[in-house]
């Protein structure tokens, strides 16, 4: 499972920080996403995808399966 | 135009309960997907009360937030009249220019920056609460407590001297108020303008460590463009969390069992501020875009320039979206609320708010653990035209 956040497309509305804040930070200087896990562990899933059904702007893609 | 089966109807607006959006939406929300509506102004547009639709239209690109565009989707006296947004008032402008002016302030707004904030929220919400014992039982909740938080909390972050809040206090309260006439606004906006004209020069000639001292320093924004900034960030402050500080007690109060919960398990607290956003959804007249295209949207042909409104309240009491939307339940994990709207222009202050709120409940209860109110709950007058509702007072008692 691999986690991308785009950080043009981010308004830094801290949805992502907010529900999981061990996955996902917010910068000090304009508050975009700041990912600090891209590979968290599977269990993880249920969460990831309520984060990414909250963020306004749709920045974070969760590939469950990255494939080779 | 498309044939619409129902004749364009007015938003609906009447509360038979403060804790209920509007009667007049259910019906209407299961007529169709979006249903037609007239501005008062005889602009024709749209209604949307699903949740799905909703989010599709605050994050769809065919979609404008510019207020050149806008009408008021209630009879009032304040229209926009055609007329963009002042230089750095960037809620009502589209990206790119929207999301360079956010982006200067949205570090001071992160959930980590916000969280950090508690120290001094906590204080302020202390002397509130001092002054509500000093005012003793019969207090109003809204003058002694719920108005003077948020607005105090504000005051600090950007760097505006304490005393000039209340005068703010009341131009942003009259800027929200429907019934409000042209002078009137007039007055509130030049009295805010005034303030900020002779204010932000001398910031600039002496920048503190706030958010104003912030922006003047990354020398990005001119005088005009200053004053924007913090005029939108005061119109976005100071009414919003208050109504929904007061409105959450009215709530509580009115809802025992919910109450108990909460002091039984404090660390409800979090999902409890997420269910009253949900439940009660303060910001009942919005949020609107208007079309940049013809477009096909929620199987219709949307036309250039016409207005669609989104009822947060009806969108956040959505049967499709919610089970038992009505009930208030605290323990409800799956939010999911639009009460601070979708898309890139989602409340820049929420997490403040969310910090303020539950700083304040939680400080509340705890110092007055008998609290009730003092009047009948059908008693308390509610603001019904106001851009945010919420109770004009809240009368108040508890055991000495
Ligand atoms: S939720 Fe989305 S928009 Fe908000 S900070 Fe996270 S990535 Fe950015």
């Amino acid at each position: 499972m691999r986690i991308t956040a785009d950080r043009e497309v981010c308004c830094s509305a801290g949805q992502c920080a907010l529900i999981a804040p061990d996955l996902f930070d917010q910068s000090d200087e304009d508050g975009s996403v700041v990912l600090l896990d891209a590979q968290p562990d599977t269990g993880r899933l249920d969460v990831l995808r309520e984060v990414v059904s909250r963020c306004p702007t749709g920045a974070i893609r969760v590939e469950e399966d990255p494939g080779v | 135009m498309v044939d619409a089966p129902h004749p364009p109807v007015p938003m609906p607006t009447k509360r038979s309960r403060p804790f209920n959006p509007p009667d007049g939406y259910a019906p209407l929300r299961e007529q169709e997907r979006i249903t037609r509506m007239t501005y008062p102004d005889g602009t024709p547009g749209w209604l949307i009360l699903r949740h799905a639709e909703a989010k599709e239209l605050l994050t769809h690109k065919s979609f404008s937030a510019r207020q050149e565009g806008l009408v008021s989707p209630v009879p009032t006296e304040l229209q926009y009249d055609g007329r963009p947004a002042d230089p750095g008032a960037f809620a009502k402008t589209d990206d790119p220019s929207h999301s360079q002016y956010r982006k200067l302030v949205t570090g001071f707004f992160t959930v980590r920056r916000t969280r950090q904030l508690a120290p001094m929220i906590e204080r302020i919400v202390h002397e509130q609460l001092d002054d509500l014992e000093k005012a003793g039982p019969g207090a109003d909740l809204v003058d002694v407590f719920t108005e003077s938080v948020p607005s105090r909390v504000m005051c600090e972050m950007i760097g505006i001297p304490e005393s000039e809040r209340k005068t703010l206090q009341r131009h942003v309260e009259t800027l929200g108020r429907l019934s409000c006439s042209v002078p009137e606004a007039l007055g509130a906006v030049s009295g805010m303008n005034g303030f900020l004209a002779r204010f932000i020069p001398i910031r600039m000639d002496d920048p503190r460590d706030d958010l104003l001292g912030d922006l003047i320093r990354g020398g990005q924004l001119d005088e005009q463009e200053l004053m924007g900034m913090a005029a939108t960030l005061i119109n976005g402050a100071f009414d919003t969390t208050g109504n929904m500080l007061a409105m959450g007690v009215f709530t509580l109060l009115e809802h025992p069992d919910q109450l108990a919960k909460l002091r039984e398990d404090q660390e409800l607290m979090g999902a409890a501020v997420e269910e009253l956003l949900r439940f009660l959804t303060i910001s009942h007249l919005g949020a609107s875009r208007w079309a940049l295209e013809d477009v096909e949207f929620a199987g219709q042909s949307i036309k250039k320039g016409e207005v669609l409104t989104v009822a947060l309240p009806a969108v956040n009491r959505d049967p499709e979206r919610y089970d038992n939307p009505d009930q208030l339940d605290i323990g409800r994990t799956d939010h999911g609320h639009l009460a601070l709207g979708h898309g890139v222009h989602q409340c820049l202050g929420q997490h403040l708010a969310r910090t303020i709120l539950r700083v304040g409940y939680e400080a509340l209860f705890d110092r007055f653990p008998t609290l009730r109110l003092a009047v009948p709950s059908d008693e308390v007058p509610m603001r019904d035209d106001f851009v945010h509702y919420g109770p004009r007072s809240l009368p108040v008692t508890w055991d000495d």
